[in-house]
């Protein structure tokens, strides 16, 4: 069979320790100033090359510490090293990090990918790596050429001298790599940039057209068996008893093991170890979550809604306002819980050895997942080398911070003693857990004589995702999840006054951060609302937010520039309509304007979506655009078809048969606008998600009169109206 | 044993007849670009050319390949230069990149059978093939790039 993996990870290696024919440095040394709030390292776990290497043929070879997974971060962490390093893009290579934890965020103290934070936590470090290498190679030739350094520049990969002379980095490199790694370095005034701010393609286009492109899936050492898991049929339930003969009788199995997580069968390749599966004679403990149900969910979640919850945000005095309002309006508003379902089904490779083992996974948590799996196999963390892979979508999913995926597939490697790659189907990803949780929110507001909105109270009601993870600590103050209320406790809309509480019930469904997190839920039930009560007081939809907005420059700006370029106010063809929302996300303020029609039998037709974002600085304004329109779809997606319910303890998706997934011929025409912006660099991954439900749900009420206040959209129910 | 001709090469494989032709292509040949996505013909992540048609991999019993002309990501062109491949670079297509083979080899059969396809052709060619990225715009400006090309 053949060995496809990660050579590459083993060239790097090699390089490294080659005899200085590569530039090499640790950022710790060069005296510059780590991201604020932050503290590097010294030394202790840091690799001998971790940022940047240059070969005698000129390559420069990038470590990259983020997980790609679509987001386009090999490419523009790459642009934040090179606009400084003045190299030939064409010789760039990337490569993804090991772990260390020079690699760490400098946030969370792990090496991790999420929260839209790559540039913004990279943006400093990078840039100085690049321009300490690039003195270290001006140093190198000024003194082969015995001249002054200030008589040299650099350029395109080539170091020149004012009387002509010139040296590649290539034939620098060896000699760069013994000079001092400056104590300052002067970066750029972004004026200055060549790169940074450009469209630049991304580095992983081509091996990903033409299939060479290397994900867990496709990971295969000699003789790595693989296994598939089948796991209860109730979350928390057990194994109770177990005949594996007739799977052991498959052709192709070579063997079934109980592990923590159910039952592994383990085969020659997946088709076998799905046919062992499938025959498998197991006997349950139901376990103590058998009876749930989406509608049981459903009607504890309204009637805790009924008492005061944990505070999250009191501003003025809700109460008294409320009361002394000329006009209240209440709604509730509910969302499901949702899957992720990454395109590439979840997987984990191990090969263990006796004293150590390698790992290859398409991972958001390298540390936690890497701690992870060496907690399982009795092994320190050292022992375990970890490789990430490219990763076929993450979603949020692929930092799950139980690690799920790793633990199970550590506990068969542990069974087994033998490489073995543990792979989901798409049943087990989508039945498997780790939902964005079902959200249920109550919400009321006061406005006075005048029609301007005095009062506004959310009281939400959902599973806390940070409960019982790494996060916990730094997350969750005075029994409030942060993420659970990120956009709806910090609302930006002048209110005077403002409550905003939580109920955080214990259910037994396993739930965790999916793309935009808290906003996915806040951000339709919040500008939904906005929406209702625009209408009630007869305003305009946008000059309502408008006129909450006096103070906010920037969520003005992306507002604005949406509304003017949907042509908000000029006519439709008849029977569309226009709904417009605005969220702030992860540093960034994005407005979208939906147009839609609904057709006499209620289904929902999305014609045209305008976005606006200012993400602060831009680094590759390419990435902007495709992950607004990613993140667009995406939320569009939830918000028209996706839903996980329960019944009798048991999900009821199973695959995009049951969990359908907006395709081709409903995508709406896109158009991304981005705000020009001195701004620190916001994230682009999640904020496009937001707005989308909120705005296609506005558009529906200005076709057809009917408030969406519960997600999925469906069909649109026309005949009650 | 069942002969398989893959991207011009013939293989003898040892299988179960029923066993998809996905799996054989990625288990025993080793052909990793065609993708595993949800094993019941609904996502498009496996597809593949059989004797020129864009087919479900996984929905397709490898004894009912036998003696078909079989194309993979991996032979549909020389060094990924297929217009096809040209387009999805021009327009940068992919983000994480997991679906995009599927999509590659739809798009090419549809432009192979329809060189000049409207929006409609191509919701109708390509809406079996999901991305979860969602860049399914910048396929559909690929796909008309690609056209166009072709028609030099
Ligand atoms: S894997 Fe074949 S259609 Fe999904
Ligand atoms: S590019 Fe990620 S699923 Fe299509």
């Amino acid at each position: 069979m053949k060995n496809i993996i990660n050579v590459r990870r083993n060239r790097f290696l090699e390089t490294s320790f080659a005899g200085g024919l590569i530039l090499a440095f640790s950022l710790s040394q060069t005296g510059s100033s780590p991201p604020s709030g932050s503290s590097l390292p010294a030394g202790g776990e840091s690799a001998p090359a971790d940022f940047l290497l240059i070969g005698p043929d000129g390559t420069v070879t990038m470590i990259i510490n983020k997980s790609e997974m679509g987001q386009g971060v090999y490419t523009s962490l790459a642009m934040l090293i090179a606009e400084e390093l003045e190299c030939d893009w064409r010789q760039i290579r990337v490569e993804p990090a090991p772990v260390a934890a020079v690699y760490n965020n400098p946030l969370t103290g792990m090496q991790m990918t999420g929260g839209s934070m790559s540039v913004r936590t990279e943006w400093d470090r990078l840039r100085t790596v690049g321009a300490a290498a690039r003195e270290m190679l001006l140093e190198a030739a000024a003194d082969i050429w015995g001249v002054p350094k200030a008589r040299c520049h650099a350029d395109n990969g080539m170091v020149f001298h004012d009387s002509g002379r010139k040296l590649s980095y290539g034939e620098l490199a060896e000699k760069a790599a013994g000079m001092p790694v400056p104590v300052e370095v002067h970066l750029k005034d972004p004026s200055a940039f060549t790169i940074i701010g450009k469209p630049v393609a991304r580095l992983d286009a081509k091996i990903k057209v033409d299939g060479t492109a290397v994900f867990g899936l496709d990971v295969k050492t000699p003789g790595m068996l693989t296994a598939v898991i089948e796991r209860p049929p109730f979350f928390g339930g057990t194994v109770k008893s177990l005949d594996p003969a007739r799977a052991l009788a498959v052709p192709g199995v070579t063997g079934v093991v109980k592990t923590d997580s159910g039952v592994a069968v383990i085969a020659e390749g997946f088709w076998a170890a799905r046919k062992g599966r499938d025959v498998l004679d197991i006997v349950w403990d139901e376990g103590p979550h058998a009876e749930i149900s989406t509608d049981t969910i459903r009607q504890r979640y309204a009637a805790l809604a009924q008492n005061a919850g944990r505070v999250a945000r009191d501003k003025g005095n809700f109460g008294a306002a409320l009361v002394s309002a000329a006009h209240r309006l209440t709604a509730s508003y509910e969302v499901p819980y949702l899957a992720h379902a990454n395109m590439e089904p979840l997987n984990c490779a191990i090969d263990l050895k006796d004293d150590r083992c390698d790992i290859w996974v398409g991972t958001q948590a390298q540390t936690l997942h890497r701690d992870a799996a060496a907690a399982v196999l009795g092994l320190e963390p050292q022992q375990v080398s970890l490789h990430t892979t490219y990763l076929g979508g993450g979603l949020g999913r692929r930092g799950n911070p139980h690690s799920d995926f790793i633990v199970m597939a550590a506990e068969v490697a542990r069974a087994i003693k033998k490489p073995v790659k543990v792979v989901w189907t798409r049943e087990d990803d989508m039945r498997g857990g780790y939902y964005r949780p079902f959200w249920y929110s109550r919400f009321s507001a006061g406005i006075d004589k005048s029609g301007d909105l005095t009062a506004w109270h959310q009281r939400l009601v959902g599973q806390s995702i940070m409960t019982g993870t790494a996060y916990a600590r730094r997350l969750i103050k005075d029994g409030v999840d942060a993420t659970s209320v990120d956009g709806a406790a910090d609302i930006p809309y002048e209110i005077p006054n403002l409550l905003v509480d939580l109920h955080s019930p214990m259910v037994g469904v396993p739930v965790q951060w999916w793309r935009s997190v808290g906003h996915s839920q806040n951000g339709f039930m919040v500008e939904s609302f906005m929406d209702e009560i625009a209408h009630a007081t007869r305003r305009d939809p946008y000059q309502f937010r408008r006129a909450l907005l006096k103070d906010h420059p920037r969520h003005l700006s992306v507002l604005d520039l949406a509304a003017q370029k949907a042509g908000w106010g000029s006519p439709l063809p008849s029977g569309r309509a226009r709904g417009i929302a605005m969220c702030e996300s992860y540093g960034s303020f994005v407005s979208e304007v939906a147009e839609v029609s609904v057709s006499p039998d209620g289904k929902v037709r999305v014609h045209r979506v305008v976005c606006a974002v200012d993400c602060g600085r831009t680094v590759n304004p390419s990435t902007i655009e495709a992950q607004m329109e990613g993140g667009i779809v995406f939320g569009l997606s939830a918000a028209l078809h996706e839903a996980i319910t329960l019944e009798d303890g048991s999900v009821r998706q199973s695959n995009f048969d049951t969990y359908p997934v907006l395709r081709m011929d409903e995508v709406p025409l896109i158009e991304v606008y981005i705000v020009e912006s001195k701004g620190a660099p916001g994230g682009v991954g999640e904020p496009g998600v937001p707005p989308i439900a909120p705005a296609v749900a506005n558009a529906i009420f200005s076709a057809t009169g009917r408030r969406i206040r519960r997600l999925p959209i469906g069909v649109v129910e026309m005949e009650k109206m | 044993m069942i002969s398989l001709k893959v991207n011009g090469k013939m293989y003898e494989v040892d299988a179960s007849p029923e066993t998809p032709l996905l799996w054989i292509i990625r288990d025993d040949l080793g052909l990793m670009g065609t993708k595993y996505g949800c094993g019941i013909g609904r996502c498009g992540s496996c597809t593949l050319h059989m004797d020129g048609q864009a087919v479900r991999s996984c929905a397709i019993p490898v004894a009912s390949a036998a003696g078909k002309d079989i194309v993979t990501i991996e032979g549909l062109s020389a060094g990924g230069l297929h217009p096809v491949q040209k387009a999805w670079l021009d327009e940068d297509v992919p983000q994480c990149g997991y679906c995009q083979s599927g999509q590659i080899m739809a798009a090419a059969a549809l432009l192979a059978a329809n060189p000049r396809p409207d929006d409609a052709d191509i919701d109708r060619a390509m809406s079996g093939i999901i991305c979860r990225c969602g860049t399914y715009q910048r396929i559909r400006r690929a796909i008309h790039r690609a056209a166009a090309m072709q028609q030099g």
